[in-house]
């Protein structure tokens, strides 16, 4: 096994999302079916290929920082689950 | 008898508009009539959009009359609902947007909108646009209208099923890893993956931004041509689309191609290819070396790494970009005790389990440690297969392949299996790798009655050759005059 019952629950843990305990076998085992399929990459040798990252034919793409219109306020909260202030409302931190 | 305005391509309804023997509001009120009484059969549709497509019907009219008309003014289009499109719910089939109106139109909304077409509504996909059969929607399963218990390809079944069925003239789809070509096939319609760049992805909801592209989903390849015009071109909102001036696509169409040189992958024809698919895709090569295209076999000895290859940069890159969804500045908000908890409630009730699966594997394979053997080795064997393809073309101007090894399959067949719902993308995942353009045009039916698809890949900018090519075989065959009963 690639990723262990523990590892599972610490990348959801990195990726914000809980598991219901019936959901953490199933996905331990897809997410080592597809790890394991996964590793095929391991058979090829690609020592001195330059990895490709994006196929875009453009490096950068540069422009004048100029003031512009942006998003109005009301419309930039307008879908916010909680709003107060004009500020987006987020739980207690401290 | 004549041809009912709902059948007809953008190529034969528009002189019909153009002359005034129809008006819009006409064309646009049959479809949601069409839409209210038949849909629930296919369930193609997410949101209907009637007030806002007979305002649009409206607006078109005027314009007619006006002289001040496109092509595509009046004509009545299904938008996947990845495209962001201002005021009008945008969901991407997901619990967590499920009460997200964009406060902007995506570029190609914003293009088509000017141009004058009418939006009839959003149409089906898998959730985030992750998976191939549009399965995976949080708001139920798309039915392919030409047998109602298999599924309709994906991500873009919908869009696919609502082109095929007659519920839209025509649609945009998105093609990460097959998403248009391989739901296009799956329907017996038309679907194109323009060359990554070629087209904004400003306001497409990202799921793997190296790989995502819209792309038209048709009747015919002639309105493939026509729409990718409308959309095509540089957008200073997106920075990876590229400043290439964009050419007539029509006029590539009806071109000759006689000595034209079309490669034939070996690894496309290997054992796993069903035999429907086949003999439908040989006897496509046979039409094209009829129509005097000469056919070479070419190698791409890549292909059997591009599944794995996918699914770590699609997935390292769909965990990156769905971390946006926090439940805090748009989207469905579960509360918890605390912000972490809040969190953890948003995204484990908002996401299906398949966005939860690739949000997990992309975490895992970018975590510290792991990065050289997943990321940075799939970027590396991506680049093989791009040189792969940079060979064959220098042996070939165009690739003819299959799109899917088997026709649609049926409804629940593969929704427990992850891994081989994956390998079903397995000849389409490689032209996103590469960032170049594919097409999906009709070639055949199985024993089932279920479409096949031809699949013809260009070089990058492409588009062109593989309109010519697609349009020549269409031409040459009746396919794509066939429609489903449902």
């Amino acid at each position: 096994m690639i990723l262990s019952r523990e590892e599972v629950l610490h990348v959801a843990h990195l990726a914000r999302l809980a598991l219901k305990p019936e959901e953490i076998d199933m996905f331990t085992r897809q997410l080592n079916d597809i790890l394991k399929y996964v590793e095929k990459l391991q058979e090829l040798d690609t020592s001195g290929v330059p990895p490709l990252a994006h196929v875009a034919p453009v490096i950068n793409a540069f422009r004048e920082d100029e003031v512009k219109e942006s998003l109005p306020r009301d419309q930039a909260l307008d879908n916010a689950p909680a709003q107060e202030e004009g500020s987006f409302l987020v739980p207690r931190i401290i | 008898m004549a041809e009912p305005l709902y059948s007809m391509s953008i190529s034969r309804l528009a002189p019909i508009l153009g002359r005034g023997e129809v008006s819009p509001v006409e064309v646009t009120e049959q479809f949601l009539e069409r839409i209210g009484r038949l849909d629930e059969k296919i369930h193609a549709y997410l949101t209907v959009d009637a007030d806002g497509a007979l305002a649009q019907a409206r607006n078109a009219e005027a314009r007619r009359r006006e002289g001040e008309a496109t092509t595509l003014t009046g004509i009545p289009l299904a938008l996947k609902d990845v495209l962001a499109t201002q005021g009008l719910r945008t969901t991407c089939a997901s619990r967590i947007l499920e009460n997200f109106a964009p406060p902007f139109d995506a570029t190609v909304c914003a293009r088509l909108r000017q141009a004058g077409a009418v939006f009839l509504g959003k149409v089906n996909m898998d959730e985030f646009a992750m998976g191939s059969s549009t399965e995976n929607s949080a708001f139920g399963v798309t039915h392919n209208p030409w047998r109602r218990d298999h599924i309709p390809g994906g991500s873009s079944g919908g869009a696919a099923a609502a082109v095929a069925a007659d519920l839209c003239t025509a649609s945009l789809g998105s093609d990460t890893g097959g998403s248009i070509r391989q739901p296009a096939s799956h329907c017996g319609v038309v679907g194109l993956k323009p060359t990554y760049g070629r087209v904004s992805r400003y306001g497409l909801v990202a799921y793997a931004s190296s790989l995502d592209q819209i792309g038209p989903v048709t009747k015919e390849v002639r309105d493939a041509a026509i729409l990718l015009q409308a959309i095509a071109g540089q957008d200073r909102r997106d920075s990876t689309s590229v400043p290439a001036p964009v050419p007539d696509y029509q006029e590539a169409l009806g071109q000759d191609v006689r000595g034209l040189k079309i490669g034939v992958p070996k690894e496309y024809f290997g054992e796993g290819l069903d035999p429907d698919v086949r003999e439908a895709v040989e006897a496509a090569l046979k039409t094209l070396a009829s129509l005097g295209a000469d056919l070479v076999e070419v190698s791409l000895p890549h292909t059997e790494y591009a599944v794995a290859t996918y699914y770590v940069v699609a997935v390292a890159e769909a965990s990156s970009n769905l971390a946006r969804y926090d439940g805090v500045k748009y989207g469905v908000r579960r509360e918890g005790r605390n912000l972490m908890e809040m969190y953890y409630n948003t995204r484990a009730s908002g996401f299906g389990a398949e966005v939860r699966r690739r949000i997990m594997l992309g975490t895992y394979a970018l975590s510290a440690g792991y990065y050289e053997a997943y990321y940075k080795k799939a970027s590396q064997v991506r680049m093989l297969i791009r040189r792969d393809f940079d060979a064959a073309f220098n042996k070939c101007a165009a690739i003819a392949a299959p799109v899917a090894p088997t026709p649609a399959f049926r409804i629940g067949e593969k929704i427990d299996d992850p891994l081989t719902m994956y390998l079903s993308d397995i000849f389409t995942i490689s032209a996103n790798l590469a960032g170049i353009p594919g097409i999906s045009v009709p070639c055949g039916f199985s024993s089932l009655g279920l479409p096949i698809g031809l699949q013809i890949l260009g070089p990058p900018f492409g588009e062109p050759v593989v309109l010519q090519t697609a349009y020549a075989f269409e031409q040459a065959t009746d396919f794509h005059k066939r429609r489903p009963e449902f």
